[in-house]
């Protein structure tokens, strides 16, 4: 009756009689009685087809406006990139997507090929010595960063620039309460500085690590190269976080800058936008701290034979060898998403980052200026790759709704973002990619100014 | 400036030794050898094309990347083949049986993947309106209603990005709740000593402390050492039910009363909860929090190691504490977020929020999709069937390797057997590396610890008979040749893409990043 399910009635009955069981109920004997449920639970369906369920969910797809359907300026830590048709086809071959982590790497060398090739290219585009083979997301990532830095230094006060992703910064404050983190966040200010200066003043002999984000989530670019410095003159590290990996085809890596550890959201490249998952953690760092970095490693190794091979690594430092004194929780990486990532990042080359990063700049230099231009807007941004902030002059959370209602997915209003902080209810967060056409940009500026007059 | 400079070129070691069965390449056939990216893409070739036109940097605040990346480029038939030859060095379950007990290696319906791809699914952002995101926070709610009724529990938190992230968020539950009771003294966590790492560090993450406690001969926790240490320190009990030798805890009710009557909480370890779905439910047993990997019991795929998904399910004492984004469905049918905004009034005692957005959305809608193909009925049928393949291993080679617990009762979805009866000099590792040349994937080794050079099978229901048949008639002709002192075993497999491979080398001097081969780029130039 289920079309996943092989066993036959003659089969099951068969089975029974070589285990020497009179029925399926003599297998689940040790279920006290009273926790035994004697049939299907009400209330639930019966299995359905192929068909039926497709129409279902089909049915709920078409509850939702995609991104495709309209003119779309979304960002804040998720960018709606193009992947190219071969991405997605081969991270469903059955030989990836059917298999488990390799622990038993001679027969799993595809992904444990594939891994260190992430970590190389991931390194290399973060400017880090090492990176990991991936982590949950960006924000995960993020917080296992402040955990590293405790241990290396010793320390356990962060300083969070307010220019963090707000999300990022939530999740951090959660697992400080239990780790005995103390730290220091703020909110942004709607102004084309960023909080540097401030971040540098603030670092003391009790600091373990400064975390800046590179764009930050306002879009801002800031040359990293003070802070690390101040960090450093303190034995504090800098922790960047990247949320737009493909930002790094246009401007210095963080690692270039001298931070210690990068980390950031890898979705950007191969993974699509999926509502906010799965996507892929990053996580670099400079060599001598690669023992006390979370998550899996991947290295090369050399088999009975003499013959080049990859095996997971390090593992002393993770859970399921560690127990109670692992650097950390984590335990899967995010496997899929890391082969769509390099994947994608193959087929770009440096050429193609490099180019896809320029045109998403130009696009995006283009939509600031046009959109400047509709009156009662200002531009917040000096420096901004492909995402900048908007100053609408009044509360654009309502008014991203009203756009949305006219068939414009207008951007991030930073109402959404900070409940409660009135500085920043006129902000709108706005994000142009590849995938945003020259028409795109005058529907926004028009429907823009139409709203706003 | 090429960054092929290695000189790579499609041979193997061997391929020069000469002998009747050396090729030229180093390929077998059909088994073809692969360089890395870097040795053989280079920094102009690129797969993708791009619309010439202007692309000068202006707002980029003087820091435009000068400095060359390192990034190798292929073009799309060189991607392909690249990835589709590694992908050939992969066991996987589409090829195989893969009785990786604890991991439910489960068939993945490819209905699962598509449904994942409409693009109202694919292609929404997490910030969209709300109203215009009504459906996939449909599907957030109607998987989240499958998994209180499955379970019998209260609440779900569906954040959690993978299983150990999920007993984490439980363990945060347990952690609020104490604190809001003024008993955040509460420091100890009972772990049984066949746990799954993941629990104690789990627990020590969450800033308490661990305590073993003991299992009984015949593989269960030792209720009575449990009922014994519990008081006012301790804080929750982690259990895994089934547990980890793949039996059920007769128990838990009991012990679940006896810690509640103590003042501390039971953790559920939901990794195993293929085995009891549509016929046991954990709020039944008296469990307040647990995880469910939807890459095991809900057949989303373990893609090589991830993205998982461990939602939690929460009973009445410990939801309010759950973490945020949740959906709820309102009286007109509407879905609301709760986030940080709204969370004041609804949710005050939320410890927080545990990752960026609302979790594994992909993860979601291919678990839903699964559980609606199955529905109550065939998800009852996939428990059942789970048990009785791992039931007809276990019987089918009780006389061939030692099962320690198989004396007292039925196991569930796993079977354990143990080394016991190995010549000296022969290891669970041999037979493993053996079944590899045999075509399967070995099962679980050396785990749960309290099983002297475990092995641990769970075939899953989604098995045939004749493949549980050649999959026993392997198994056993295997052990047979460990019994008998084949040396052959020691350097099994022969047959893989490669030999046993070097760990302690790759942890003593670890390359985890390419780097050009030294001296290469000066005989270039």
């Amino acid at each position: 009756m289920m079309r996943y399910l092989p066993l036959t009635d003659t089969d099951r009955r068969e089975m029974l009689a070589v285990i020497g069981a009179g029925s399926i109920d003599d297998l689940f004997v040790d279920v006290p009685e009273a926790a035994r449920l004697s049939g299907p639970i009400a209330n639930l369906p019966a299995h359905a087809s192929e068909l039926a369920v497709e129409r279902h969910m089909t049915k709920l797809a078409r509850q939702n406006l995609s991104a495709g359907e309209a003119p779309f300026f979304l960002g804040c830590g998720a960018y709606r990139h193009h992947v190219p048709a071969s991405v997605d086809h081969l991270i469903q071959r059955g030989e990836f997507l059917t298999a488990y982590t390799p622990y038993q790497p001679e027969i799993a060398q595809g992904t444990l090929q594939m891994l260190f090739e992430f970590q190389t290219q991931v390194a290399r585009l973060l400017g880090t010595d090492v990176a990991n083979a991936s982590m949950y997301d960006g924000s995960t990532a993020c917080w296992e960063a402040i955990g590293m830095a405790r241990r290396i230094t010793k320390r356990a006060k962060a300083i969070l620039s307010g220019g963090l992703h707000p999300h990022y910064v939530s999740v951090a404050k959660t697992m400080a309460k239990y780790t005995g983190d103390s730290l220091e966040t703020s909110v942004p200010a709607l102004t084309a500085e960023t909080d540097v200066d401030a971040l540098i003043a603030s670092i003391d002999d009790d600091t373990s690590c400064v975390v800046v984000q590179y764009p930050d989530i306002l879009g801002r670019i800031t040359d990293l190269r003070p802070l690390a410095d101040a960090c450093h003159a303190k034995k504090a590290l800098l922790i960047a976080v990247v949320t737009e990996p493909v930002a790094l085809g246009a401007i210095k890596s963080p690692g270039e800058m001298d931070a210690d550890i990068v980390v950031g959201e890898g979705q950007s490249i191969g993974v699509g936008l999926q509502f906010g998952g799965p996507y892929v953690g990053l996580f670099g760092c400079k060599d001598k701290y690669v023992r006390q970095m979370p998550g899996r490693l991947c290295g090369e190794t050399v088999d009975a034979d003499g013959r080049r091979g990859f095996v997971l690594t390090l593992s002393t430092r993770e859970q399921h060898i560690r127990r109670e004194k692992a650097t950390s929780n984590i335990c899967t990486n995010s496997g899929l998403c890391a082969l769509a990532f390099s994947i994608h990042m193959t087929l770009l080359g440096e050429a193609g980052l490099r180019r896809l990063a320029g045109i998403n700049h130009a696009q995006a230099c283009r939509a600031a200026d046009r959109l400047a231009k509709v009156p009662g807007v200002r531009l917040v941004n000096d420096t901004f790759f492909n995402e900048f902030t908007l100053d609408l002059g009044q509360e654009a959370r309502p008014l991203v709704r009203t756009l949305a209602d006219r068939g414009v997915l207008a951007g991030v209003s930073l109402g959404r973002l900070y409940p409660g902080e009135g500085a920043l209810e006129n902000g709108l967060v706005v994000a142009v990619t590849e995938t945003v056409t020259d028409e795109d940009i005058e529907a926004l500026a028009t429907a823009l100014q139409e709203v706003l007059a | 400036m090429t960054i092929n400079q290695s000189g790579w070129k499609p041979t193997s070691p061997q391929a020069n030794e000469g002998g009747a069965r050396a090729t030229f390449t180093g390929n077998k056939a059909l088994m073809l050898e692969e360089a890395l990216i870097f040795e053989i893409g280079d920094d102009q070739t690129t797969g993708v094309d791009f619309p010439a036109g202007d692309v000068a940097g202006s707002r980029l605040g003087n820091l435009t990347r000068k400095a060359p990346i390192g990034l190798p480029g292929l073009s799309e038939p060189e991607t392909v083949r690249h990835y589709t030859r590694l992908s050939r060095q992969n066991y996987a379950i589409d090829l195989g049986l893969f009785p990786l007990g604890s991991c439910t290696m489960k068939h993945n319906p490819r209905l699962n993947e598509k449904m994942a791809r409409l693009p109202g699914f694919a292609d929404v952002h997490p910030l969209q309106p709300v109203d215009t995101v009504q459906g996939a926070l449909g599907v957030i709610n109607e998987l989240a209603v499958w998994l209180i009724e499955l379970t019998g529990m209260h609440g779900v938190a569906m954040s959690p990005k993978a299983g150990a992230h999920g007993e984490l968020c439980g363990m945060l539950c347990i952690k609020a709740a104490l604190e809001k009771r003024g008993e955040g003294h509460r420091k100890v966590v009972l772990v049984p000593e066949s746990a799954h790492g993941t629990n104690p560090a789990t627990a020590a993450f969450a800033g308490f402390t661990v305590e073993d406690i003991p299992a009984t001969a015949e593989g269960r926790v030792d209720t009575e050492a449990l009922k014994a240490r519990l008081g006012p320190d301790v804080a929750a009990v982690m259990i895994t039910n089934p547990n980890t030798c793949g039996l059920f805890e007769r128990d838990l009710k009991a012990i679940s009363d006896a810690v509640h009557a103590a003042g501390a909480y039971v953790y559920c370890d939901g990794a195993n909860f293929n085995a009891i779905v549509g016929r046991v439910r954990p709020g039944d047993l008296g469990v307040d929090a647990m995880h469910i990997n939807l890459h095991k019991t809900f057949s989303t795929p373990h893609g090589g190691g991830g993205p998982g998904s461990g939602p939690t399910v929460l009973s009445e004492a410990l939801a309010p504490f759950g973490p945020l984004p949740f959906t709820a469905r309102m009286k007109d049918g509407h879905i609301a977020l709760i986030e940080e905004e709204t969370a004041g009034d609804d949710h005050p005692d939320t410890f927080g929020r545990m990752t960026a957005f609302h979790g594994q959305m992909g993860m979601f809608t291919r678990a839903l999709t699964y559980i609606l193909s199955h529905g109550a009925d065939g998800l009852r049928q996939v428990a059942e069937d789970a048990v009785l393949n791992a039931n007809y291993v276990l019987r089918s080679l009780e006389d061939t390797l030692d099962a320690p617990f198989a004396f007292s009762g039925p196991c569930m979805h796993e079977a354990i057997f143990s080394d016991e009866g190995f010549p000296e000099g022969f290891s669970t590792i041999d037979v493993a590396k053996a079944l590899i040349d045999e075509g399967f994937h070995p099962m679980t080794m050396y785990f749960p610890l309290v099983v002297h050079g475990a092995m641990l099978v769970e075939p899953t229901e989604t098995e045939s008979k004749a493949a549980l048949d050649q999959f026993i008639g392997a198994l056993r002709s295997v052990a047979g040749r460990a019994m008998a002192g084949d040396q052959s075993l020691k350097t099994a497999p022969h047959f893989a893409p490669r030999s046993r491979l070097d760990e302690t080398l790759a942890a003593r001097r670890p390359k985890l990043v390419w780097k050009e081969p030294a001296g290469t780029r000066e005989a270039a130039e």
